[in-house]
């Protein structure tokens, strides 16, 4: 025990927000500026724990995101995969009466399952992975959609609302939910051993694998990890919504990859870091408040996230060289 | 010329003649390929002049290069794409169009007549990656020749290609310069320098050293230009005789690239594999550690079966590979050398949390860099800051922290500078003389013969010949290499 608080210790600044996060760590605070001047509210606690509140769904799925564009490949499956484990547990909770607990322990194995499959067809049937993952995106979308019918599942405990609305203490419940998967995340990246093969896969899998690493496993471990997270964020979309929707999460898969490019991580793989993404998952949050604010449409919005991407990624690149 | 935080070149100042054969030498890191990129149009120079045929040019591109001031250059890999075949490589971007509409017709003849000036002869029509990597070069030059090149740069041509090859590489040279073709030769090996070159000049950490007329020069004093000192390679003598005991007994090895495998061998030994590109050397190591499939695998380590289907198995049983390219084998280029040092023994270095101690894995990695002597700022530095011989050594800590007994250099020394070759050769001696098994795998002679303990010399995926290392001499060990019987 004393070695791990020794490990944790060391976590430095410069760890965290390393060179390539500089860029999303300025636009961010510039960007809440902003807003904090044009809506006097933006401050307030109110907006700040509604915006936790909404990303913290987006910040979950992008932590498997993470983990798999570091690893060098895409994981389309995750908005269907969330939707499946969602409505999966909306379904165990109604029909089965069973408890939060356990449905939404369930929920997570089914999305882990999911993952595994994207996984192993990756690694052992040597599928790209973006390839794989459509398959699983369709698969798992179909999936929800048998098993609901189309129609959301509803009639959910009130007691279950709490993991989405609730807070614990004054601080929302999924912001803590959030904040401890992504300190999860950090420690498994950057302080263990599976980690530094994620990274180091990323980097150049040949190398790796002449250093007698099994890399299938390795290969399959980021897909596993992002079906996790995608089921997570599945609990918490069912527990805000009060129902199981077999549409939910439809184009979060692209929203995630946008938080991962947006943090800095390279999407070659091998470069980047799990904090990046919550930068930027917040900055596409905090960037969507103030446009709701501003009365902007979300048409228009669109087209300015899109322009943010763009601008992030040629900056990013241009400190490559 | 600047780079971040380095001065890549400064103060070059070379003449070259119409109508020569150039060659410019120096170390790795001497600043050869930044003189070429600057040439090519890749770099802009940050200050000086560059004049051609007496008139000042400014090289704003690469098309700059090639189009306005015929410069071509052929690069050490190639830029073919490999999907297109022939024709469709040497046009790119130059296509001959007939009212909007490709003129496919003209084209393949005109490939067929510069490939004909060239003395090349091979289907056209096929992809590219289906030829050989010696028609492949073919294709970069008279790519290089149709856009009516005044001067062309080879950079490390020879590299990939065998001895046949390297001849008609020379007489095709040799017959450019006799068409007035102005050729700048970039190469590691001296031996060809003074076979091709009219003159020679000297780069050395990035300053201009000299230039010599190549006929009244020799090799000791280009070596001398190079390094600033007069240097031989040395390899360091066997101390203590190699033990009886065996380590290693191969009894049949197999797969599509190597037949009926089988040696023995014994602990602190050294055996040179010899032979030509392609004859199977990489193979036979790839196929013993199980990077490649093998149909038969009758193999004993310390006396006891071992049966390795996978380099996870063969790191159990105490090998170590250096492979051939470090860098796109040996090492992770975009993580830390701290990363390259562990990545096979960071799973151990994990405790009961499997959050790697930070602590005991610098301290492993500090010690790595003080024996073998990494030169690298910081371990935090990414693998691919560092030159050659030092990312060499970091492929070699990496097995080193894993405690292999049985270590394979494939090309140890491939793109090394002679400083570091020395220091390589070294530490191969004596590591062998601590008692560990190495297995050296060389197309460079000299390394194999001055290395091993027992040579073999490899010809078509088969041992062909067994020599003491006292008894081999070069001549020997190619005749068998060769096919020799």
């Amino acid at each position: 025990m004393a070695q791990q608080t020794q490990t944790l210790k060391r976590i430095k600044f410069s760890d965290i927000f390393q060179k390539g996060q500089t860029f999303t760590v300025i636009a961010l605070l510039v960007l809440v500026v902003v807003m904090a001047v044009i809506n006097p509210d933006f401050m307030g606690w109110k907006n700040l724990s509604n915006i936790t509140r909404q990303v913290s769904i987006i910040a979950i799925i992008s932590v498997g995101m993470t983990f798999v564009i570091l690893e060098g490949g895409t994981d389309l499956s995750v908005g269907s995969v969330m939707a499946l484990s969602g409505t999966m547990m909306a379904g165990f909770m109604i029909n089965f009466k069973m408890s939060p607990w356990v449905a939404v322990f369930l929920g997570i194995v089914i999305g882990a399952v999911c993952g595994i499959i994207t996984g192993c067809l990756v690694a052992y049937a040597k599928i790209p992975g973006i390839i794989a993952s459509l398959a699983m995106m369709e698969m798992a979308r179909g999936v929800a959609l048998i098993y609901t019918g189309g129609y959301p599942l509803s009639g959910l405990s009130e007691s279950f609302a709490k993991l989405g609305n609730g807070n614990i203490g004054i601080i929302p419940t999924p912001l803590i939910v959030t904040v401890v998967i992504y300190f999860i995340a950090y420690l498994i990246l950057n302080q263990s051993a599976t980690g530094r093969y994620v990274y180091a896969i990323g980097g150049n899998e040949e190398a790796v694998r002449l250093s007698g690493i099994n890399i299938k496993k390795f290969k399959v471990l980021p897909y596993f990890i992002s079906g996790i997270t995608a089921a997570m964020a599945g609990a918490i979309s069912v527990s805000r919504m009060q129902s199981g929707q077999p549409n939910a999460g439809t184009g979060f898969e692209l929203d995630a990859i946008a938080a991962v490019v947006l943090g800095g991580t390279a999407i070659s793989g091998g470069r980047g870091h799990i904090f990046g993404t919550i930068l930027g998952a917040l900055t596409l949050a905090v960037l969507s408040n103030g446009l709701n604010f501003m009365g902007v449409t979300p048409y228009v919005q669109k087209v300015i996230k899109g322009a943010i991407i763009i601008v992030a990624v040629i900056i990013a690149s241009r400190k490559k060289d | 010329m600047l780079f971040p935080g380095v001065r890549a070149l400064h103060n070059v100042n070379i003449a070259v003649k119409k109508g020569e054969i150039h060659a410019i030498v120096g170390e790795n890191g001497a600043g050869k390929s930044t003189l070429m990129k600057i040439l090519s149009g890749v770099h802009i120079p940050t200050s000086g002049q560059l004049l051609i045929d007496g008139k000042p040019a400014h090289i704003t591109g690469p098309q700059d290069a090639t189009y306005k001031y015929g410069i071509g250059i052929i690069h050490q890999e190639f830029s073919l794409v490999p999907y297109l075949n022939t024709v469709e490589n040497i046009f790119l971007g130059r296509e001959i169009r007939k009212a909007g509409i490709l003129d496919k017709k003209s084209m393949i003849n005109k490939a067929k007549e510069l490939l004909a000036t060239l003395k090349a002869d091979f289907d056209v029509m096929i992809p590219v990656s289906k030829l050989s990597v010696a028609n492949q070069q073919f294709i970069e030059i008279a790519k290089a020749t149709a856009a009516e090149t005044k001067i062309l740069i080879f950079d490390e041509p020879t590299a990939c290609l065998t001895g046949n090859e390297v001849d008609t590489l020379f007489d095709l040279i040799f017959h450019l310069r006799d068409q007035g073709v102005t050729i700048l030769y970039i190469s590691h090996h001296l031996e060809e320098i003074f076979k091709l070159s009219d003159r020679f000049s000297v780069l050395r950490d990035g300053a201009y050293v000299g230039t010599r007329e190549t006929a009244s020069s020799n090799q000791k004093e280009m070596v001398q230009m190079m390094v600033g000192r007069e240097v031989e390679t040395e390899f360091p003598p066997r101390v203590t005789p190699v033990s009886d005991e065996v380590v290693l007994k191969i009894n049949k090895i197999t797969n599509k690239k190597v037949t009926d495998i089988h040696f023995e061998m014994h602990k602190g030994e050294i055996i040179g594999l010899a032979g030509l590109v392609g004859a199977g050397r990489t193979e036979i190591v790839r196929a013993l550690i199980g990077a490649d499939k093998s149909d038969i695998y009758d193999v004993e380590v310390n006396g006891k079966t071992a049966n390795i289907r996978s380099t996870q198995d063969s790191l159990k049983y105490g090998f170590g590979l250096i492979p051939e390219d470090r860098k796109s084998q040996g090492l992770v280029l975009s993580m830390s050398v701290k990363g390259n040092c562990t990545i096979s023994v960071i799973k151990e270095l994990a405790n009961a949390f499997l959050l790697t101690n930070n602590k005991k894995e610098r301290v492993m990695v500090s010690k790595s860099i003080k024996e073998l002597n990494i030169k690298t700022p910081t371990m935090d530095q990414k693998a691919k800051n560092l030159s050659g011989g030092n990312q060499q050594k970091i492929v070699l800590a990496k097995w080193m922290n894993t405690k292999s007994q049985i270590l394979i250099f494939d090309e140890p020394t491939r793109g090394i500078d002679i400083g570091a070759k020395d220091e390589i050769y070294k530490l191969i001696r004596e590591l062998s003389e601590s008692g560990i098994s190495i297995i050296v795998v060389s197309s460079e002679l000299a390394e194999v013969l001055g290395l091993s303990d027992r040579i073999f010399s490899i010809y078509n995926g088969r041992i062909a010949a067994e020599m003491k290392g006292s008894e081999a001499t070069p001549e020997r060990v190619m005749y068998y290499c060769t096919g020799g019987k």
